[in-house]
């Protein structure tokens, strides 16, 4: 046999392959910047897009701010997870990850976790965007802000990262990710609105709040374990 | 075709054509008159729509678990009898509203989510369309996730207030209008059972005509 | 629909057969009934022309397709054994399966890890030396030749020692140096007890290296040749050859 050095274990634990898959997500992305500097662009457009059509005598509708920020988080997210699975077709580097001896569905983890990563960069960004030209005073109450935008992240994440993997040698794969994605999202952009909506209100109801955030997790929970299960099925042939 | 389908097609049919004696014999509903009529056909064809669906994802998880082809075969089937349902749904409903709440469309629970559903049913048939080989599994992911959304749609929705008319008006009928009420539902039933029947033969043929050429090349 | 990973001792097979094995695509047959064995120190070579079903024939034996009809049997063990089976499999695939934006060293680090090896750094340092590349290790794959491309590459589907070798088109795009480097490895691999499993429709390479030649035509099992010479010659026979004669 040609190396020396021999595998310990028929398959590599899961959290591992975790970390390694993100790892080298993360260390690409930071190579080129090509998907963060895009996303990050494209959803900092679309707000000033809105911005432009939205705003009439130097207001902003009611409760628009909220939904300017979903739609664009929405619309960047389309973007950017497209964009990474494209990355991975291109060597078919894929296919490596599949034929490697790793449980599968922690290659699905490892890259939810580097789409999380990323959308948060953008909307570290968006979130002080929004506030400054909405005068949203989404700052208010700054730890319901994080736990809602946390968990509708990761709703958005957990659904996109599985359909942009199965549309990943699928023709038409770009207009067919939205059209797939966004009526599944619904509840989540719903709670993400209105959850962030609730916030912004002068009288605020933490019950509210609380009633979109828990809806959230449990979205969260649910979506991640169906992708899991379902994640090995879908990409094999 | 099996045995019992043409007697149960004649069956459907002539169910069909004796609603509208029945529908019409009812007592007509003090505020809207005859346009309350249509929820006879309204009420069926929403079940129908809820029906579909659940076939479609319980079909789509054994065709993800098991990788048999009749799984397959009968959740594409299911998918576009939910599209028809939903169609033939949220065409009777506005007429409904339209004198009941004279508006043709409100954004409440039930109308938002059956929305959301059609088109969750229409995203399936699209990428069957146009997916290339291979979107049977893709197809039966995206079934299963809409399932298992259906509950998180209706309560985010459901958080706003909600104006359609309770479930509990079909036990409060009374008879004269309960009766022609659940011979439409057996009829539009029927109907599901048979279009559902037809689909799965004529992709059950297709499958079988596929194997011909194949095995013609052999 | 997971697979447990049984930490036992992981699995081996010193031949690999192919039973009958067909493919179809919804009505497009793209293999038809192919049959082989091949044991280990051997290089199989499977030829055709494009659309031949090459590709598809080796993604089976990679485990990523699953044959319509027929079996692959690895040594005594079906295709069931999920992650400790494809740790014995690896695979240069025409499209390389590299990172363009991450180093050579990165890479092979990267999938070193992915399989286990408990010194992915010192792994990826020998495969480098092994390819010639020591030197340019820390460069991005984006600037190499295809021929170092092919390199790393190879390197990559061999770090783990696997017991099968899946090389499909390995030499296209390489100049005559590095087309006579690669045959040389897998003379190498051959002697060190591997299987070996190339498509190519590179024949004139082909024709010092293999010891057994499988050649499909339009996915069927065309002929099937012990010690093949001469392979144009014979590789221009037997695809002009009226359909149904199979060779011995």
């Amino acid at each position: 046999m040609t190396t020396g050095a021999v595998p310990r274990l028929p398959s590599t634990p899961f959290a591992r392959t975790v970390w390694m898959v993100l790892r080298k997500d993360l260390t690409v992305e930071m190579r080129s910047g090509e998907i963060a500097y895009t996303t990050l662009f494209f959803a900092v457009s679309c707000v000033l897009i809105f911005a432009f059509a939205l705003v009439k005598e130097g207001r902003a509708p009611d409760g628009g701010a909220a939904g300017i920020l979903w739609i664009a988080i929405l619309f960047a997210s389309t973007l950017a997870l497209g964009r990474t699975f494209e990355r991975e077709r291109q060597a078919e580097t894929l296919r490596a990850l599949l034929l490697a001896p790793v449980p599968r569905p922690a290659i699905y983890v490892g890259k939810l976790l580097g789409i999380i990563a990323l959308l948060a960069a953008a909307e570290v960004v968006l979130l002080p965007l929004v506030d400054f030209l909405f005068t949203a005073r989404l700052f208010a109450h700054p730890a319901w802000l994080i736990g809602i935008v946390v968990t509708c992240t990761i709703g958005l994440a957990a659904v996109g990262t599985l359909f942009a993997a199965m549309l990943v040698r699928t023709r038409s794969r770009d207009m067919l990710l939205p059209v797939l994605l966004y009526p599944v999202v619904v509840p989540v952009i719903i709670a993400g609105v209105q959850g962030t909506s609730a916030l912004l209100q002068p009288a605020f109801d933490v019950a509210v709040v609380r009633f979109w955030l828990l809806l959230l997790v449990t979205f969260d929970v649910v979506f991640v374990v169906l992708a899991l299960w379902t994640f090995e099925a879908v990409m094999s042939d | 075709m099996p045995k019992w389908f043409n007697p149960a097609a004649i069956l459907c049919g002539l169910m069909f054509v004796v609603s509208p004696v029945l529908i019409a014999r009812a007592p007509d509903e003090s505020a809207m008159g005859m346009v309350y009529k249509i929820y006879y056909y309204h009420m069926p064809s929403a079940w129908m729509f809820l029906l579909a669906p659940l076939v479609c994802g319980f079909s789509s998880a054994l065709f993800l678990m098991r990788g048999r082809a009749e799984d397959d075969r009968r959740a594409w089937a299911a998918a576009e009898l939910t599209v028809l349902f939903g169609a033939l749904t949220l065409l009777t409903g506005p007429l409904w509203a339209r004198r009941a709440w004279g508006t043709w469309w409100v954004w409440d629970a039930r109308l938002t989510s059956s929305l959301v559903g059609w088109m969750i049913g229409w995203a399936y048939l699209i990428l069957r369309r146009y997916g290339g080989p291979g979107s049977d599994k893709l197809a039966a992911g995206v079934a299963l996730f809409g399932a298992v959304n259906v509950p998180f749609i209706y309560i985010s929705v459901n958080y706003w207030r909600t104006i359609h008319p309770p479930t509990t008006v079909v036990p409060r009928l009374p008879v004269s209008m309960g009766l022609p009420l659940w011979f439409c539902v057996f009829a539009f039933l029927l109907l599901f059972v048979l279009l559902m029947t037809m689909r799965l033969r004529l992709e059950h043929a297709r499958t079988r005509l596929d194997a011909l050429y194949v095995a013609l090349d052999e | 629909m997971s697979e447990a990973a049984r930490p036992s001792a992981a699995l081996d097979f010193t031949d690999i057969t192919v039973d009958e094995v067909s493919r179809s695509f919804g009505r497009r047959r793209a293999l038809s009934r192919v049959s082989f064995r091949a044991g280990q120190g051997q290089i199989l070579g499977i030829l055709g022309p494009n659309g031949a079903g090459k590709s598809t024939l080796l993604g089976i034996l990679a485990t990523l397709l699953r044959p319509t009809s027929g079996r692959v049997r690895y040594g005594s063990l079906g295709d069931t054994q999920g992650a400790s089976l494809r740790a014995r499999i690896g695979v240069l695939g025409h499209d390389l399966f590299l990172y363009p934006e991450l180093t050579a060293r990165e890479n092979l680090e990267f999938f070193a890890g992915l399989h286990g090896l408990p010194e992915a750094g010192h792994a990826a340092d020998e495969a480098l030396d092994r390819a010639g590349l020591g030197a340019r290790g820390d460069d991005p794959v984006s600037t190499f030749s295809r021929g170092m491309r092919q390199r790393v590459a190879l390197e990559r589907a061999l770090i783990h020692g696997p017991r099968l070798l899946l090389l499909d088109e390995p030499f296209t795009g390489l100049d005559d140096a590095s087309a006579s480097a690669l045959v040389a490895r897998l003379r190498d691999l051959r002697r060190g007890g591997a299987i070996l499993i190339v498509a190519t429709h590179d024949l004139e390479i082909a024709d010092r290296l293999l010891d057994h030649a499988l050649f499909l035509r339009d996915g069927r099992p065309a002929a099937s040749i012990a010690q093949p010479e001469r392979l144009r010659a014979t590789y221009q026979d037997v695809m002009t050859r009226p359909l149904g004669g199979a060779g011995s």
